[in-house]
């Protein structure tokens, strides 16, 4: 059984009097502990996809299936059950919660999913640690450059340990050495724990990462190959 | 699955300086409001305590015990015997602070100049003053000396009405037991005021004795005037009385006999609840504009938390919490503040400027402000009860937005 099961997805939208593909017919199956990069043009799918799978969108049709549970078929409640346990998110931008201090967003889902706070903070410290934030818990966002921001999300999408991880557009704002050090991250962490990594992107650099690279335009899935090279494998 | 209680607070307090500016301003608004529903509420409870206070000093007593036909005809005729000693026995009980058996008939007074109709009370004076007359309000000669005192004390009014002075004579009249005039020349030895002017002009004072020998009533008298503990509650009391007098009598409460004051009384109650829901209306509209701009300003941030597993419950509730803390933080200032402010003026407000529209209201130029503990929780509860009501639309609206909308996360 797959990991993650889309069939036949259809996404459309209304502007003026023009209908926008958001996603065409994509059908797509992703087998537990991929490392897959979505690549393609500005408008050709590629977040639109990944809200779907993580049921932050709802579909015209279609289904999705998260471990043989059918992410289309649930209410807002479950919807939110699912992605509170079993994915991780980071966002292009906008990934922290600004009153909150980098411990405290790293801590934020695990406090939700109710982990006790010992462990919470043995957890939040060794992965902070590992995204090179030692000694940063007590900062604030906006006392963090954009590279350490998207090291707290990546930190707080990991640190609960989902089964997928859902990263739109992750490095659009991180110089190279911040990329090589986040995409190092995830591949460890796909590695280790056998976490499936799902990445949007246009970065050429991002994809060298990839066992898989998936190329969209205009809500289809024209190109998905293997890539047999890929950066970080080991 | 919800954040801990302990980490909703963290996030809403820090979210409600956030803006510190809108909060303060928010606050100020919320400490005006309450101070404003505690302290003018202790104002309006000052006066009609005042009004009833004063009405009781009037009738006087939170009791009375009458024959059955003397409030439709008050006259000697319908009047009482000396208390007997089962009623004796509850008269000098714990329960009774004071009492007093006095004649009150209607009467007819004439000086040299001038004639009035009058009520003739025949009292002793120790039991009036055990039930709330007050020596200061003697303003000439001074009060009646005993029952058995033959001269009489009439109210400034009055006086001036007659156009007599103290140490004059006048003649009071009345009708004895068999409606025969029955009357008797008196020497004025007292003038009282009143703060109402219609009590100075009809009431005198005379000793007991002496009317009881004047009406040919032996030692019959009109009423017995008992006073409580509370003028709030004297229903306990009422009870016990009429189970100790025999049948024939009639014993009602002062809420009874004055049914204007219980009126105001009751209506003082609603009119309370009212004023503070309406101030707090005009509150409410502040309170949703503040959580709506702070849910607008959060949009992206509530959308995130959705993203990341918070239902929208969790949502509605760390904004409710967040409003909570806001009324709260507001509730203490506006109690403080009012409390300060109560204490402040404890010595009174003199409003003599408009005493003549209090006057007629039955209330002193003097305001006293008030407090009672149930005023000040019902202001509490109703900003606490209605402010989390009026905080459930903007809680409501950030639970329903969608994620993928609320993050900005765009179309495709």
């Amino acid at each position: 059984m797959s990991a993650i099961s889309c069939t036949d997805l259809c996404k459309y939208y209304q502007q003026g009097d023009a209908v926008i593909k958001g996603l065409d017919h994509v059908s797509l199956e992703i087998e537990q502990g991929s490392f897959i990069c979505l690549s393609g043009p500005s408008g050709s799918g590629k977040t639109t996809l990944l809200n779907a799978i993580g049921g932050l969108d709802s579909l015209d049709s279609g289904e999705i299936s998260i471990d043989g549970e059918r992410v289309d078929l649930l209410g807002k409640a479950a919807l939110a059950d699912l992605r509170l346990h079993r994915i991780g998110f980071v966002f292009q931008a906008y990934n922290l919660i600004p009153v909150l201090s980098a411990r405290e967003n790293v801590e934020f889902v695990m406090q939700v999913q109710g982990v006790a706070a010992a462990e919470r903070q043995q957890r939040s410290s060794k992965i902070l640690q590992e995204v090179g934030l030692e000694g940063m818990e007590d900062r604030r966002p906006a006392q963090l450059s954009g590279g350490q921001q998207q090291r707290v999300a990546v930190a707080r999408a990991i640190v609960s340990r989902p089964r997928l991880v859902l990263a739109d557009e992750p490095t659009a704002n991180l110089d190279s050495d911040s990329m090589e050090s986040l995409m190092r991250h995830f591949r460890e962490l796909n590695r280790a724990h056998k976490v499936t990594v799902l990445i949007a992107t246009h970065d050429q650099r991002v994809m060298q990462w990839a066992d898989r690279l998936i190329s969209m335009e205009d809500g289809r899935v024209v190109e998905d190959v293997l890539q047999d090279g890929a950066k970080g494998r080991g | 699955m919800a954040l801990p209680v302990t980490a909703v607070m963290t996030l809403s307090w820090r979210n409600l300086w956030r803006n510190y500016r809108r909060t303060l301003i928010m606050l100020l608004a919320i400490t005006v409001g309450v101070w404003a529903m505690i302290f003018m509420t202790s104002l309006l409870r000052g006066m009609v305590d005042n009004m009833v206070r004063t009405g009781i000093s009037a009738l006087p007593g939170h009791v009375q015990i009458h024959a059955l036909d003397y409030r439709s005809d008050p006259s000697i005729s319908h009047s009482l015997p000396a208390p007997d000693a089962a009623l004796l026995s509850v008269l000098n009980s714990p329960q009774v602070a004071a009492w007093s058996g006095r004649i009150k008939v209607p009467a007819m007074i004439s000086s040299e100049q001038d004639s009035r109709g009058v009520v003739l009370l025949g009292v002793d004076p120790v039991g009036e003053l055990a039930l709330g007359f007050d020596l200061d309000d003697i303003i000439e000669g001074r009060f009646l000396e005993g029952s058995d005192e033959r001269g009489i004390v009439v109210g400034a009014k009055l006086m001036q009405r007659l156009e007599t002075r103290l140490g004059k004579r006048v003649v009071l009249m009345s009708q004895d037991p068999d409606n025969a005039i029955a009357d008797r020349g008196f020497r004025v030895v007292g003038v009282f005021k009143a703060d109402l002017e219609s009590r100075e002009e009809s009431i005198v004072y005379a000793g007991r004795d002496v009317i009881q020998a004047m009406l040919g009533a032996g030692t019959d008298i009109s009423e017995i005037a008992i006073l409580g503990h509370d003028y709030r509650s004297p229903g306990a009391l009422t009870d016990t009385i009429r189970r100790a007098v025999p049948a024939g009598r009639e014993v009602l409460s002062w809420l009874e006999l004055d049914s204007y004051l219980s009126t105001m009384m009751k209506v003082m109650d609603g009119f309370v609840l009212v004023w503070m829901v309406v101030i707090f209306l005009a509150l409410s509209f502040g309170l949703v504009n503040t959580l709506m701009m702070a849910v607008f300003e959060r949009v992206r941030e509530i959308g995130l938390m959705r993203a990341l597993g918070m239902r929208p419950s969790s949502i509605v509730y760390q904004i409710l919490v967040e409003s909570l803390m806001l009324l709260m933080l507001g509730l203490l200032a506006g109690n403080l503040l009012a409390l300060a402010t109560i204490f402040w003026l404890q010595e009174g407000i003199d409003v003599s400027a408009v005493s003549e529209g209090l006057e007629m209201m039955g209330a002193a130029s003097v305001m006293y402000p008030v407090l009672e503990w149930p005023d000040l929780i019902l202001a509490n509860a109703v900003v606490i009860v209605l402010g989390l009501v009026t905080s459930l639309l903007p809680a409501w609206r950030a639970a329903q937005y969608r994620p993928v909308d609320a993050l900005g996360a765009g179309w495709i």
